[in-house]
């Protein structure tokens, strides 16, 4: 190995003994907790507080939507073990699971289009009430990240199909699954802030 | 020199390689466990009698799935603590705020003369 590679190499790593795009990603992570932190603190203290419908209680219907949370927590799973596989090395399975998992985003995605077809149709827009902007900014939002992660993973996928995702790709596999996951887990919050507890108010 | 920072790399192994964190099998079982909870979420919801007390029990059943997901599909579990306190930290000023806000608006918001 040269000088020159080996230097390269070095940078790969921070003086933690951590790789350099994992912190990076767990950086990022932590600033996307405060980003969906403000969005749902938002949509909290707003809720219940419409002065015209359409209201939470016409509209949300908790079992279209469990169905879909299970989907997008079965993506999760297909994730890590996608990465189980690259980092195994077994070629087949990581190309299996790597096309399931942002086949199940995709399908988490066309649940939440019916969702807002379903929703604009029964009078509800980001202008119709409190409910309407709070619940389109957050639930877009998280929609917009599902998509970037689908896109994400569809890129892997072909690398994969083109045998350019090997073991020694495996940190790019984990750093992807690292962004899904925490998709998944804004989800749970929101599964649970929006759906479940939409009788309670502040 | 050149030697000792061959050395130093090749400890380093390749640079984007990362090993397995635990076993396929672990992964299933976590995922049954957050199918299971996902259901009692619903169930809870859905059952009369437990509306007294249902936000701290969803509040407890989205808090186990929350944890199982960042200490076993998210690796904190296993992987370095600086890792832990990078998501941690921001999570703790998140939840603050947000807690901060709430109170207030409780307190002083639309409607309380504010």
């Amino acid at each position: 190995m040269s000088q020159g590679e080996a230097a390269a190499l070095d940078h790969e790593y921070t003086t933690t003994g951590q790789p350099s795009r994992k912190m990076l990603m767990w950086a990022f992570i932590g600033s996307e907790c405060m980003f969906f932190g403000t969005l749902i603190t938002t949509y909290l203290v707003y809720h219940g507080h419409n002065v015209q419908g359409p209201y939470p209680k016409d509209l949300l219907s908790v079992p279209f939507i469990s169905v879909t949370t299970f989907v997008l927590l079965m993506s999760s799973l297909m994730m890590v073990l996608a990465l189980s596989a690259v980092q195994r090395g077994q070629k087949k399975w990581t190309r299996v699971y790597l096309f399931l998992t942002p086949f199940l985003g995709m399908i988490f995605l066309g649940g939440q289009v019916i969702e807002f077809t379903h929703f604009a149709h029964s009078g509800l827009s980001l202008s119709r009430n409190l409910f309407g902007s709070t619940f389109f900014v957050l639930t877009g939002f998280h929609g917009a990240h599902v998509t970037v992660g689908v896109i994400w993973l569809l890129t892997l996928w072909v690398q994969s199909l083109r045998g350019k995702l090997g073991p020694e790709h495996s940190l790019t596999v984990e750093i992807a699954g690292l962004y899904w996951h925490f998709v998944d887990v804004v989800w749970v919050v929101l599964f649970t802030v929006i759906y479940l507890m939409q009788g309670v108010h502040t | 020199m050149e030697a000792a920072m061959e050395g130093n790399v090749s400890e380093q192994a390749v640079a984007g390689h990362s090993e397995p964190h635990t076993s396929n099998r672990t992964y299933v079982g976590v995922a049954a466990v957050l199918a299971v909870l996902t259901a009692l979420e619903v169930m809870v919801f859905f059952l009369p009698s437990l509306k007294p007390v249902m936000v701290p029990i969803l509040l407890v059943l989205m808090a186990a799935k929350f944890g199982l997901v960042i200490l076993f599909f998210m690796h904190l579990k296993f992987d370095s603590k600086v890792f832990s306190f990078l998501f941690a930290g921001p999570l703790l000023i998140a939840g603050a705020v947000a807690l901060a806000v709430i109170v207030l608006y409780i307190n002083y918001g639309a409607g309380k003369g504010g």
